[in-house]
């Protein structure tokens, strides 16, 4: 098991949020997006230079700003 | 009795779709999250009452994030709970992260009905949803619908009176997920389909290189599609109708009037070697009409083609997330790339839409790029039509300035306002292809909107110019305004009256241009300060109730300061 953020997450990988380090207002919205610990998650691809990070959580695929995309920590094999 | 219907979903669910269905009314839907920014009221008639319908903007949760969602749920109390009936619009691809504001507005009490929309599209992509069981366990009407197709519309129209309160505890988050996992498990079943186009490109689109040569392939042939589309209806419909037909009817019916009576300057202008010219005369019936039909209307009807065939396949979010970086250095994030684009149609809707954006930061700094840096339609094809005929450069030149007026301007105001720039977060849809009548009807809409909101303002516009000319009353304004005109941006005094029209409309002001003679510098510099210099009077009340008006004043001084200093630079320093 290793934990690290989306941003460092490779591209095609699968995931488990572990934690979110935002906050309450952060981990309110991506709540309600269906983003939360223990939810598991793809990482579709990384724009790069800071830029935004695509997931697939469930059906829904998702851009994160790169700012958010650091903050969100997942679990991965 | 059921006083108010609400429509009330997730982003990007369709709900607007829904609402020009259930009411008539047609409202301009696309496939991405915050088309709908201010509630729309419709009617409905169930038996014999009239029902008033609301479309609310989209909403992950009854917990508002953003301005639009709180807009959405101070409405939902506005009546007592036994008054109303929620509709709950879900997208059928997509039900488990539609589910979490189901459950709370059950939990609520709120007398719910759920709509499964795009229930067609669910079934190509291998999801298949049993309903009567989802009604089952949610004790709720559940009524599948597509409502691009109309499929499934009237049966929900019936069943609406039975939208009523049904039990359930209520829960956190955590456990309304959980529970919603167990629901999910037991009405959907997912077909495993291999990845078709559809799907690559949906992929492709979003990953850095592919995504990237994807973009710059969408723009360069967008941009060719508009140019091609409008050239073509000015050349084979417009400009045949209006040198073939209507110019000499005008001849023949002038023939026996004073060429200088107060009445042929009004209506007709002045004759160019003894002839109409639709570019030059500037009477009510020459070039007031040309300028809106056959120089506007044909790049107004290209380029909302264009803008909604990529807003209804989905494309706009993808470049929004290609776009991120840049616009994080304005202060901006990705998704202000939609503002943007609808400000290059017309200002107004690109500044209401900016309320997408979360900050009122954002939003300033949004709507004052759009009004400086971003010429809307109207403006653009008479820069094309005129500036065009010393050649593509020129034209080239205008955007290239502009596009680095914004660079420069968001830079600073990014380093200046206090704040930060808000992080993206942005759903992307999956690509649809809508079906033509439906892109056809939006289209109609919008041209028909810009046909009856810009025709009036410059039949009168330039009918109120002409008496002001002939009386000479501009000279006072003129007199003003010449050192600055004349010395810093090196324009004749006549263009003084241009500019100053462009508060009226931008492309009577360029059309005013067009007697005068300039000199391609001239013409350039000019067309460049009227798309930086002062927004037309539409986006100016836009921005004042957008803003407040301590915001306004401040935007309004950003722009004086940018006219002067780009007027300047090019009249002295770039094109010397």
């Amino acid at each position: 098991m290793k934990k690290v953020s989306l941003v460092h997450l490779k591209a095609n990988h699968k995931g488990r949020v572990s934690e979110i380090l935002g906050g309450a207002g952060l981990q309110h919205r991506l709540m309600s997006m269906g983003i939360y610990a223990g939810k598991e998650i793809v990482k579709l691809s990384y724009v790069g230079l800071r830029g935004p990070v695509v997931i697939k959580v469930g059906r829904s695929v998702l851009a994160l700003g790169h700012g958010v995309a650091l903050k969100i920590m997942v679990e991965t094999q | 009795m059921i006083r108010k219907i609400y429509l009330i979903g997730n982003p990007n669910v369709g709900k607007s779709v829904v609402f020009s269905r259930l009411t008539g009314v047609h409202v301009i839907s696309s496939n991405y999250p915050g088309t709908t920014i201010e509630f729309i009221k419709g009617y409905l008639t169930l038996g014999n009452e009239r029902i008033e319908v609301v479309d609310l903007p989209g909403t992950y949760s009854l917990e508002p994030a953003s301005s639009a969602e709180k807009v959405a749920l101070s409405l939902l109390s506005e009546y007592p709970k036994d008054e109303i009936a929620v509709v709950n619009i879900i997208d059928s691809t997509n039900l488990e992260r539609n589910l979490l504001l189901t459950l709370q507005l059950i939990e609520e009490g709120f007398p719910t009905i759920a709509c499964l929309n795009m229930c067609d599209d669910a079934v190509h992509r291998g999801v298949n949803l049993d309903f009567k069981k989802l009604e089952d366990i949610l004790h709720i009407p559940v009524i599948p619908t597509c409502a691009v197709t109309g499929v499934g519309i009237r049966l929900l129209i019936e069943r609406i009176k039975e939208a009523a309160p049904a039990s359930r505890h209520k829960l956190s988050h955590e456990e309304r997920w959980k529970e919603i996992g167990l629901i999910i498990e037991e009405v959907q079943r997912l077909e495993h389909r291999h990845h078709r186009l559809r799907e690559i490109l949906e992929d492709a689109s979003v990953r850095p290189l592919t995504g990237l040569v994807m973009a710059a392939g969408v723009i360069y042939s967008s941009f060719k599609i508009v140019r091609f589309i409008g050239e073509f209806i000015i050349n084979k419909i417009t400009d045949p109708f209006f040198y073939g037909t209507v110019q000499p009817l005008l001849e023949r019916l002038t023939l026996y009037w004073q060429e200088k009576s107060f009445l042929f300057h009004l209506l007709i202008g002045d004759l160019v070697n003894g002839k109409i010219d639709f570019k030059q005369s500037l009477g009510v019936l020459t070039t007031a009409p040309y300028i809106e039909f056959g120089m506007v209307l044909p790049y107004v009807i290209s380029f909302y083609f264009v803008l909604s065939i990529l807003e209804d396949i989905g494309y706009l979010p993808r470049l929004a997330i290609l776009l991120d970086n840049v616009l994080h250095h304005l202060g901006l994030h990705g998704y202000a790339i939609i503002p943007v684009l609808l400000g290059f149609g017309c200002n107004v809707p690109g500044i209401l839409s900016t309320r997408v954006l979360e900050s009122k930061r954002e939003r300033f700094i949004a709507s004052t790029i759009i009004s400086i840096g971003v010429p809307c339609v109207p403006l653009q094809a008479m820069i094309v039509g005129l500036l065009g005929a010393f050649g593509g450069f020129y034209v080239g030149g205008v955007y290239l300035t502009l596009f680095l007026i914004i660079l420069v301007l968001g830079t600073i105001l990014n380093r200046a306002l206090p704040g930060y720039s808000p992080e993206f977060l942005l759903e992307i849809p999956p690509y649809r292809f809508p079906p033509l009548d439906i892109l056809a009807r939006k289209l109609y809409f919008r041209v028909k909107g810009f046909v009856f909101e810009a025709v009036p303002i410059v039949l009168a516009g330039v009918l109120v110019i002409n008496i002001l000319l002939y009386f000479k009353l501009f000279d006072a304004v003129t007199a003003v305004f010449a050192p600055v005109v004349q010395g810093l941006f090196g324009l004749p005094k006549g263009a003084i009256v241009a500019l100053a029209i462009g508060f009226l409309r931008k492309d009577v002001a360029v059309g005013m241009l067009a007697p005068l003679g300039l000199s391609a510098k001239q013409l350039f510099i000019a067309a460049t300060l009227l798309a930086v210099s002062f927004p037309c009077v539409a986006t100016f009340i836009i921005l004042w109730k957008e803003l407040g008006l301590k915001d306004l004043v401040k935007s309004v001084l950003i722009m004086i300061t940018v006219t002067i200093i780009v007027g300047t630079a090019l009249n002295f320093v770039i094109l010397r």
